[in-house]
């Protein structure tokens, strides 16, 4: 690839310059020669200092600088510690092979002891590829091109502009064009040369959401702080603030303080250390140390003091208040044509509107997603607690299982796509096995003693988490999604969706379908309902109770191993997974009502809508939105003790 | 291991009778209290540190032991429940006498140890990063302090990543409350506004992160460059950085540093998509030193696992056991407060390269590394200080920039410079 | 009243000798009598152990005599912990304050020192303010009037909400699980004013006390135990005892029958359901100044559970059963963990019993389950003359029904 690279810069040159051969030679010594003078600032690079190096690159105008540029900056430049000469290197066994900086001839190799690879950091590598800008807008390749518009859509500077205009005539590829006109528009909004041509840019951007648009907007808009006698002439002025509203009186009167145009106010560890500096033999200002043991006495010391002129005289709530009055309090744009803010502000208003919009969009899509989940993980105990009124306490574990089944068979089948085809089914046959093992040995003797289901799941839950970190450790394991699944669904800017949950969203709407059919219209639907409802007329019917009861049972832990398999993928696999999901699921049943598929999906509804809505309200404390969740159901319960979908009969009944 | 230990007991009794002389004041065998949980939540980090101090005992009496004496490691499992820790340390200290304990992840539980080993005067080494606000006689913090690992961390990002707004994002308990605190303190006094700092709290095990990965990409929309602290602890983790990924924010957009996330966590996740976010830790498995070597080598031997990874809080334990050995052996007993006298000042190279020394806050001075994640789960080392000495007592918190930890010419773990008291001497649980 | 009572429940003489002769024992064993056969850890762990045993007589009238299977009784045990722990945090950093201000120049102020017990307090989590909650923190005895008030109001307004509503059985399990899972996330956010995740710490140290060893105060605070569990138990045999006892024996096993001959079955559940919460507050409070720290962890659904496997393994439906059983499983526990149990060698297998601890305890849950539903308790059964529990006749379960052969026999 790099070689290619090369190959295609080398045959641009050799087109520009009939003597390349020649001239690179001599340019490679150049260039050696300006990296040895800056030898230590290129092998140890800092953001702030980097400029020096890439100024005397640039301004050398030497052909292999961009190569160099980019190398550097993906870390393929090394340092030979015997001589401290730069080269580009790579790594073959325990030695790296060598090739020169400017030619890219192979230049012998060496050990791996005495190369030291350069690394660039984060900021250094940004400010290496704005410098790159220039060489790449206009590239034939479009990963360099793109690599330029990222690098200006990171940093946005005035003198990129030109450069940019000029190169949207050549421009071949469609997305590109259009996001160097989105750039244009952007950097013209900025660092347009007329008013005009400014506030047409500003308003072609008001259609826009883009979180990069409302960053232009928004630093045009960049206020600072004021406060003087009276409102400044000429001043584009954002608007007044009142103390005590916009800001409180301490705010302001410390922004007083800071301009110089009030005294500062003595904090109480102020004035007690004024005290303790001016006692005098047993007494503060006539006070006896012993007073000064109430607010009352030190204020009286302090006065004393104060009078006497040791200390400054104590700044009063009316020293405050009457300093408040006699001075305004502003905001001022920074940007001083105030025809340009206004069309800002008004831009920025529409894309705000819009921008509100499509937060509730996209935090609906959020909470859409956290029900998919949580009806997922309760789906399977909808059909074991909800239709046969076993609870098991266990339906965690057989979650985890699920997940690690998943990843069990990722480490056998290297293929994520197709490991993935295999975990689903295999999670569902071994939970199905656990399932139908577990209610055979024990669930099917305590029928009569539900209250002790709980119990003895909850052993088998604890016995199980054990026994997964006996035989796969403590530590989380690593349950990749296939590629296909990676990286997200993105409508716009502020709307975006990541693919895994998408899936998990369908499966979760596949399984809704899959087991109201089950239920509705299959022969074992209708026994199961029928064993449900009345076990000892449907045995006088023929049916066996025993054989639904495991079947039904096998079914709930079988869904709960693909929902473990699902769950592993978006979110990790460790022993514990499933204690983070059995009561919330739990929930989820019990809210939703009990016994019937709907009221479970109605259940994870409620439960992530109300959890996301609250998040929104309070962004900054997520245990605050589970607290207050809960809280809710408990509430929600008293109200409607069967939940929403509630049944009525039998099944409805203990 | 329990037929080495056998075996060795034999060669101890031989050296016992060789060295008689200067194993008068101690009595054999030398007792290692290992306080690290093995089941429960904790689990998943302590483990490790468990095998840690079973390794470094192990190679101890392997090379002769200790004042000819075998030393003998008494394990213990505090099931990652805080008042078992105390229960676990009180039987450790008064039925089991260890002479020295090692032990602990989170802050809750030193703190629940800290009063028992006050009371009956042990010795106790605390080898992860923590928040600091605490010097306490009878432990020593191999980890970093906050001025060892989250100021730097921050300096980095202002300085090298030009960060203008940051969002904290912590597992809320005591360290990334207490971190964050700090931090938000400290970005003040470098210019940040109040405005420009997102905090956000989340539960243990958190896994749910699209809102709150949004909400972090929203706060770029008044152009400033964004950058996350993260403090998220344990598992969480790993649901928030496949959130990151499955959003496509790459390191250069929104660089995330992490104070928590080390190899072991990041082996439980595919970092192809993480690679370029960074970590602040003072040691890295990719430090290139001998004895960096030779110690991968030997946890790799003593583990049967060549797949484990070595992190920071292992790297404590292993300069806090060795200075402690070394100190014993200054010392020529296992008693408690000849022992601490002896570790003021003691030296040890670490790992990274370079000489870990002990301070008489009882916090230790070792440098400061910033690694980016790789593609293969490791971390490249970019950045690297000199060696920073902990400060028990941040200088960034107002009510605790007066105080001072001397505990050997002040004698007191919590001295107020402002009015030259000793604000007290047992520590504030 | 007492003739009769004491001849009704002979188990409350057997049990109060029992608890007699071992605290004593316990105590001329102790270091604090100078003897040391017994250590002061493990004087604490059995101090602890008592608590336990007292919370679970209390779960077991909720649960084995009223028939509500409470999944939160270890939300008040941990509250009643909170609220004298926030006594003894307010009152030992007093005292450290007003020493250390006392030594400045200038005599401190009532409000300085207020602000610095905040700082010192809750410095660990990064503020220093008094948040409301703490408001009764500086008076000993309102702060023990909110150990028996904090957790009797939960439990009166959670159990009048949910019985109004005739939330029972399983769904009041959950409910009640619901509710220590809310309790305990509430106190794991700092804004709680509980200092989140860290919680109170330093409960071991008296304040005031400072020279008092831990062995003397270890020994009081387990003769505490035993005369709260003491009392907890003649308190409960005579709740279960008599007329009262009838009743909720009746709910448990009918309560739409007992609702129909016109008790007024809500407020005997309520009346249950409180008086429980309030014992386990108490036994919280004992419980938490001898393990040191308390913290939201302690009130997690999963502690509940344990609660209530205590009382299953000890036995339902009597009261020393449920006491012997938390007795057993904690001890046991503690036993296992402590490292001290030999490894198992199989040949190609080591068995480390603090690996494999949680697996035998959680198949032996099944076991007992299954194999002894009456428990440990069922054992006394076998020397004593007393008539056993009768068994409850259910139905028979869907798996069995119509296809019985036989009327009312299992099948074969």
């Amino acid at each position: 690839m790099l070689r290619a690279l090369f190959l295609a810069l080398a045959l641009i040159l050799g087109l520009c310059l009939p003597a390349s051969r020649a001239v690179a030679q001599d340019a490679g010594q150049d260039l050696q020669a300006i990296l040895q003078t800056h030898a230590e600032e290129v092998a140890s690079p800092g953001r702030r200092s980097v400029g020096t190096v890439i100024d005397a690159l640039t301004a050398s105008g030497l052909p292999g600088v961009p190569l160099f540029l980019e190398r550097w900056a993906d870390r393929s430049v090394y340092q030979r510690s015997g001589d401290g000469l730069f080269y580009y290197a790579e790594k073959q066994g325990n030695e790296y092979a060598l090739s020169d900086i400017a030619t890219g001839e192979a230049a012998g190799t060496a050990p791996a002891s005495e190369m030291t690879e350069i690394r660039p950091n984060g900021g250094v590598r940004r400010v290496i590829g704005t410098a790159l800008v220039q060489f790449q807008l206009s590239d034939p390749d479009i990963a360099r091109r793109t690599a330029a518009l990222d690098a200006i859509s990171r940093s946005p500077e005035a003198d990129q502009l030109e450069p940019l205009r000029n190169s949207i005539e050549g421009e071949t590829d469609a997305g590109l064009l259009a996001r160097k006109e989105r750039l244009v528009g952007m950097l013209a909004a900025r660092y347009g040369d007329t008013q005009e041509a400014r506030i047409a840019a500003i308003e072609a951007l008001s259609d826009a959401i883009a979180v990069d648009v409302r960053a232009v907007l928004n630093q045009i808009l960049t206020t600072r702080p004021g406060v003087a006698a009276e409102l400044p002439e000429g001043a584009n002025i954002a608007r007044t603030l009142t103390p005590g509203d916009d800001l409180t009186e301490a705010e302001a009167y410390a922004q007083l303080v800071e301009a110089g145009l009030a005294p500062a106010a003595q904090t109480p560890a102020q004035i007690k250390a004024a005290l303790t500096d001016n006692i005098d033999g047993g007494s503060v200002g006539g006070v006896p140390i012993g007073q000064l043991a109430t607010e009352a006495g030190r204020d009286r010391a302090y006065a004393a003091l104060a009078d006497a002129g040791t200390v400054p005289a104590r700044v009063t709530e009316d020293d405050v208040e009457t300093a408040l009055a006699s001075h305004v309090f502003y905001e001022e744009y920074t940007e001083s044509d105030s025809a340009i803010t206004d069309a800002a502000r008004e831009a920025l208003d529409e894309i705000e509107t819009r921008v509100a919009l499509n937060q509730a969009l996209d935090l609906g899509l959020d909470a859409l997603s956290l029900a998919s989940i949580y009806f997922l993980a309760a789906i399977g105990l909808a059909i074991t607690f909800g239709v046969m009124g076993v609870i098991n306490m266990a339906h965690g574990e057989f979650i985890m299982m699920g997940a690690y089944t998943g990843y069990v068979v990722q480490q056998i089948i290297p293929d994520y796509t197709l490991s993935l085809i295999v975990a689903l089914p295999l999670a569902f046959a071994v939970t199905f096995g656990a399932g139908v093992a577990m209610e055979r040995l024990v669930i099917r003797w305590l029928y009569h003693r539900p209250l002790e289901t709980l119990l003895a799941t909850f052993g088998i839950s604890i016995a199980l988490q054990q026994l997964a970190k006996n035989i796969f450790g403590t530590q989380a394991r690593p349950l990749t999604s296939p590629s296909w699944l990676d990286g997200a669904w993105v409508i716009n800017d502020v709307v975006s969706i990541a693919n895994i949950r998408i899936a998990i969203f369908v499966l979760a709407l596949i399984f809704l379908g899959l087991i109201l059919f089950v239920l509705n219209k299959t022969r074992l639907g209708l026994e199961v309902r029928a064993v449900t409802q009345n076990p000892g007329m449907a045995a006088s019917m023929g049916i066996n109770p025993d054989k639904i009861n495991m079947l039904t049972f096998g079914l709930g832990s079988g869904i709960a191993g693909i929902a473990g398999v699902a769950i592993g993928l978006y979110a990790k696999v460790t022993s514990e997974m499933g204690a983070d999901y059995i009561v919330q699921s739990f929930m989820t049943v019990v809210v939703g009502g009990v016994g019937n598929v709907w009221g479970t999906l109605a259940g994870a509804g409620l439960i992530g809508i109300l959890q996301k809505g609250i998040e929104f309200f309070n962004p900054s404390n997520t245990l605050a939105a589970q607290t207050y969740m809960i809280l809710f159901i408990i509430l929600f319960i008293q109200f409607r003790p069967k939940g929403i979908v509630a049944l009525k009969g039998r099944a409805a009944g203990d | 291991m329990i037929k080495t230990l056998k075996l060795s007991g034999v060669a101890a009794a031989a050296l016992i009778a060789a060295g008689a002389a200067n194993a008068q004041d101690v009595e054999c065998p030398i007792k290692v209290g290992v306080l690290h949980s093995l089941s429960g939540t904790m689990a998943i980090s302590e483990t490790t540190l468990k095998d840690t101090m079973l390794m470094l005992i192990e190679k101890q009496n392997a090379d002769g032991g200790l004042l000819g004496c075998e030393l003998e490691a008494v394990v213990k499992d505090p099931a990652s429940d805080w008042p078992l820790f105390a229960e676990k340390a009180r039987e450790l200290i008064s039925n089991d006498e260890v002479d020295v304990t090692f032990g602990s992840w989170t802050s809750a539980s030193r703190k629940a140890v800290l009063p028992v080993l006050e009371e009956l005067n042990a010795l106790y080494f605390y080898p992860v990063q923590y928040e600091g606000e605490e010097s306490s006689k009878n432990v020593f913090y191999t980890g970093a302090a906050p001025n060892q690992q989250a100021i730097p961390a921050t300096d980095y990002f202002l300085d090298e990543l030009g960060v203008e707004k940051f969002a904290l994002l912590g597992t809320d308990y005591v360290y990334p409350r207490t971190t964050n605190n700090i931090l938000e303190s400290y970005l003040k006094s470098k210019g940040i506004a109040e405005e420009d700092i997102f905090v956000n709290y989340t539960p243990f095990g958190h896994s749910d992160w699209s809102t709150i990965v949004s909400d972090v990409v929203a706060l770029g929309e008044d152009g400033k460059q964004v950058g996350v602290i993260s403090t998220i602890n344990g598992d969480a983790n790993i649901g928030f950085y496949k959130e990151l990924a499955a959003q496509g924010i790459s390191a250069d957009d929104i660089p995330v540093v992490a104070f928590s996330v080390g190899e072991e966590e990041l082996s439980g996740l595919d970092t192809s998509n993480l690679v370029g976010h960074l970590a602040a830790w003072n040691y890295f498995m990719t430090a290139e030193s001998e004895a960096n070597d030779e110690f991968i080598a030997a946890w790799h031997e003593f583990i049967g696992d060549e797949a484990r990874v070595t992190n920071d809080p292992m790297e404590a334990h292993y300069i806090g056991f060795n200075m402690w050995v070394n100190a014993v052996e200054a010392a020529g007993t296992t008693d408690v407060d000849a022992v601490r006298e002896a570790m003021w000042g003691q030296e040890f190279p670490n790992l990274t390269g370079g000489t870990a020394v002990m301070g008489v806050n009882h916090h230790l001075s070792k440098p400061v590394l910033i690694g980016e994640i790789r593609a293969d789960g490791m971390f490249d080392i970019i950045s690297s200080t000199e060696p920073v000495p902990g400060d028990a007592w941040t200088d960034y918190l107002p009510e605790s920039a007066p105080l001072k930890s001397d505990w050997k010419e002040l004698e007191c773990g919590m001295y107020n410079t402002e009015t030259s008291t000793c604000v007290q001497l047992k520590s504030n649980y | 009243m007492t003739r009769t009572f004491l001849t009704q429940n002979r188990s409350v003489f057997w049990f109060l000798l029992a608890l007699g002769i071992f605290a004593l024992i316990v105590t001329v064993l102790s270091e604090a009598a100078g003897n040391g056969m017994i250590s002061t850890s493990f004087v604490k762990t059995l101090g602890k152990t008592l608590c336990l045993m007292l919370v679970a007589v209390a779960m077991d009238v909720v649960w084995g005599y009223t028939g509500i299977l409470s999944l939160g009784h270890m939300a008040f045990f941990g509250l009643g912990g909170y609220m004298i722990g926030m006594w003894l945090m307010y009152a030992r950093t007093e005292i450290i304050v007003t020493e250390s201000l006392l030594a400045a120049a200038i005599p401190p102020t009532p409000q300085e020192i207020h602000d610095s017990i905040g700082t010192q307090i809750f410095g660990v989590v990064g503020s220093s303010e008094f948040p409301a909650v703490w408001i009764f923190a500086h008076s000993f005895w309102l702060q023990i009037a909110m150990v028996v008030l904090v957790p009797g109001l939960l439990a009166l307004v959670f159990g009048w909400l949910a019985f109004r509503s005739r939330v029972t059985g399983v769904y009041l399990s959950i409910l009640t699980q619901a509710m220590t899972l809310a309790l305990s996330l509430y106190l794991f956010q700092n804004e709680s004013g509980l200092r989140g995740n860290n919680g109170l710490s330093g409960l071991q140290n008296l304040p005031g006390l400072d020279d008092v060893p831990q062995a003397t105060l270890s020994i009081a605070f387990f003769w505490a135990s035993a005369v709260a569990l003491g009392l907890g138990y003649v308190l409960f045999a005579w709740v279960t005892s008599g007329k009262f006892g009838s009743v909720i024996r009746g709910i448990r096993d009918n309560e739409s029958r007992v609702r129909f001959l016109g008790y007024h079955v809500e407020g005997y559940k309520l009346f249950v359901f409180t008086l429980t919460g309030i014992v386990a507050g108490i036994a919280g409070a004992l419980y938490y100044p001898q393990a040191g720290i308390i913290n939201p962890n302690e009130i997690a659904p999963i502690a509940s559970i344990y609660l209530a496997v205590w009382v299953a393994i000890g036995g339902r439906g009597r009261l020393y059963g449920a006491a012997l059983g938390a007795a057993f499983v904690s001890l046991l526990s503690s036993w296992f963990t402590s490292g001290a149990v030999p490894s198992v060698p199989l040949g190609f297998y080591t068995i480390q019993w603090t690996d494999w601890w949680l697996v035998l305890l959680g198949v032996s849950f099944v076991a007992v389950t299954l194999l002894a539903p009456k428990g440990i308790g069922g054992l006394f059964d076998l020397v004593t003359t007393r008539h056993p529990v009768p068994e409850r006749i259910g139905d028979f379960g869907p798996d069995k029904g119509a296809r019985r052969t036989v009327e009312g026999e299992e099948e074969k």
